[in-house]
């Protein structure tokens, strides 16, 4: 029986060399999710070494200067490590500690969750190895070398596009090689069940963070909850608890790289059709025989030609709308909120933040916004100059 | 008796695999009525895939070639077609689910029938994922292979109780690629098979000189090579097919 699906989307399309381990995987999750101990080693983690809860804070320079929607940021680059990554990586590495596992292993595109994943192997006394393409190793350079400090070793990837796709595909063939004493800390809401649950389940508490929050600053819900959409983790984590909720509005932010139309973009809900790939069942871009597209995006985060399951279903429902925002736009949004609020989000999450500065403006001043800032943007200063034509190498 | 089990009939099978469109189509069809002629008892075609993850280096690197050359699924189709009575052994599919899906599970598997292709197997779909083909298969008499991992276990007597066509059993960890040894107990895997079914058994992953071809088939139905083939075909290009059928014939002499 296909296990793990929303909707028509999701399943466990793996190896047989994988079936074990993925269903062993499952097994403790469900043991452990709701055990007091693990929950409290786990709260403990998230408070005293992540710095949770992350901020949530009004934008007022920004909210005024576009004048329409209360714009409020949940600052998930506050927390340790520079991201939301961090918040999976912790419930991952401790449950693969609970399972006897002594080495972990992950891709990562802007370097965010391979940061995040060798910080909490460092912490748990965990073997970690890192799979990023070489493409990436390029535009993230100084993540490569904070992963090295960690004490994780990192593989640079030479195979197709050499981004994203490509580190999880050696990812997923080092976990066949090597299965016993290894786990694969997925970093997304995507793959075979039960990653697309488990992720999202340790990304909810951005969601249960705003609700709460909000409700203490404003007395109610938000009328809309935004966040970037690649695999879709930070999103997810943001939506979950609100999907319940159905006058707020949800939207994801697809990277469209140099736009829609051209071939050079990521954009999987507006562009992709309905695949098998990564374990699962979603959208992708791809051509008419099922080869995967070689996608593009300014964003190493969002360079991927896939979608989480869960983001797939909410897309075919309508509970969640997704909509494509370019590199340019992206870049500008970077550079406004830098100036506007002096925080530097992200290239990622400036997806977020484009999109943001086109809504708010045509909504009421009662409507309240919440961006998701999923990490902060040290990691993309050197690339968004060279954007600009400063030639700056780190 | 299907094609496959008849495959099974003459000694122990040997099964060799090409990557189909590498270097070229017209290098495939003269693969495929050649190694027929020369000791393979069934012929695996894979169809190239962009991200093909149980594949090593030397497979991924023929799928680009393959792709790169312009093949696609309707060219393959369409050459097997054309040469399938010259082709004097059974034939089956390695791809991946994503190909199969987007061409269309049902369309996909009429045209193998049509082709005379007897077998798929889809190394990213497990058992519990099953039915996205077995019907498919079942409607157009395409029989759905089965495969069983090192790490397979407890699973093994679940998976060969539904078997069709041949286990295949993965000799080792990790992807397919050249091993200079295999330390997996293949003749406990093949005996956990036969204990609830009477499908044949072939190893593949990683088997490449004729001793350890002799070595799997003490033990197993049938043996099974693909990337010490597609070495071959890398390093002679169009010119690959002596070199194959010479190696087709020592690797069949070695398990006779």
């Amino acid at each position: 029986m296909s296990k793990g699906k929303f909707g028509v989307h999701g399943g466990q399309f793996v190896p047989e060399t994988l079936m074990n381990a993925i269903n062993e995987f499952e097994e403790a999750y469900n043991r452990y999710k709701d055990d007091p101990e693990f929950v409290s080693e786990l709260d403990f983690l998230m408070r005293e070494y992540a710095g949770r809860p992350s901020r949530l804070y009004y934008a007022e320079k920004m909210t005024k200067d576009l004048g329409g929607a209360k714009i409020y940021l949940k600052r998930e680059d506050l927390n340790h490590t520079g991201s939301h990554k961090l918040n999976n990586c912790l419930g991952q590495c401790l449950l693969a500690k609970k399972m006897g596992k002594t080495r972990v292993i992950a891709e990562t595109g802007a370097g965010q969750h391979g940061v995040a994943t060798a910080t909490v192997a460092a912490l748990l006394g965990l073997e970690c190895e890192i799979f990023m393409g070489k493409e990436d190793t390029i535009r993230q350079a100084l993540n490569v070398y904070r992963m090295k400090l960690l004490g994780a070793k990192v593989n640079a990837v030479e195979t197709g596009t050499m981004t994203l796709k490509d580190a999880v595909n050696e990812a997923m063939r080092e976990w066949t090689n090597r299965v016993s004493d290894t786990h694969y800390v997925l970093g997304s809401v995507m793959g075979p069940h039960p990653f697309p649950t488990v992720v999202r389940d340790f990304q909810s508490v951005i969601g249960r963070e705003i609700k709460s929050q909000l409700f203490e600053k404003e007395g109610k819900l938000p009328d809309v909850v935004m966040a970037c959409v690649g695999g879709g983790s930070n999103a997810m984590g943001a939506f979950y608890e609100f999907i319940k909720d159905e006058n707020v509005k949800l939207i994801g932010c697809e990277a469209a790289g140099l736009g829609v139309d051209n071939p050079k973009n990521a954009a999987t809900i507006a562009n992709g059709t309905l695949g098998i790939f990564h374990g699962m069942k979603s959208y992708f871009c791809q051509d008419e025989y099922g080869q995967i597209a070689p996608v593009y995006s300014i964003s190493a985060g969002l360079d991927y030609p896939g979608i989480g399951p869960e983001h797939a279903n909410l897309a075919d429902t309508s509970r969640a709308q997704y909509v494509p925002v370019t590199d340019e736009e992206a870049v500008c949004a970077f550079e406004y909120l830098s100036r506007t609020e002096g925080i530097i989000p992200a290239i990622e999450s400036a997806h977020a933040v484009a999109h943001c500065i086109k809504i708010a403006p045509t909504m009421d001043k009662d409507k309240i916004i919440v961006v998701n800032l999923s990490g902060r943007g040290d990691k993309d200063v050197a690339a968004i100059a060279r954007y600009r034509g400063e030639n700056l190498y780190e | 008796m299907s094609d496959i089990k008849k495959a099974f009939e003459n000694g122990k099978a040997f099964i060799p695999f090409v990557t189909a469109g590498d270097p070229d189509l017209e290098t495939t069809e003269k693969l495929l009525i050649e190694m027929s002629k020369n000791g393979a008892d069934i012929i695996e075609i894979g169809i190239p895939f962009s991200d093909p993850i149980a594949e090593g280096v030397v497979i991924q690197e023929a799928d680009l070639r393959a792709l790169a050359s312009g093949t696609t699924t309707d060219k393959i189709f369409e050459m097997v077609k054309r040469v399938r009575s010259e082709i004097k052994c059974a034939l089956a599919v390695m791809t991946y689910m994503n190909p199969i899906f987007v061409y269309g599970t049902d369309k996909f598997m009429q045209r193998c029938s049509e082709c005379g292709i007897s077998a798929v197997i889809v190394p990213d779909t497990p058992f519990e994922e099953k039915q996205e083909l077995a019907p498919y298969c079942d409607k157009h008499g395409v029989e759905l292979v089965s495969l069983i991992a090192p790490t397979s276990h407890d699973r093994i007597k679940m998976i060969a109780k539904e078997a069709q066509g041949f286990v295949y059993c993965v000799s080792s960890m990790g992807v397919t690629g050249v091993r200079s040894e295999i330390t997996t107990d293949i003749g406990e895997m093949v005996r956990l098979v036969k204990s609830v079914s009477d499908t044949p058994c072939a190893v593949g992953f990683g088997i490449s000189t004729p001793e350890q071809a002799k070595k799997m088939a003490e033990s197993a139905d049938g043996v099974i090579v693909g990337s010490a083939i597609v070495k071959i075909v890398a390093k002679y290009g169009k010119d690959c097919i002596k070199p194959v059928c010479d190696y087709v014939r020592s690797m069949k002499e070695a398990i006779s």
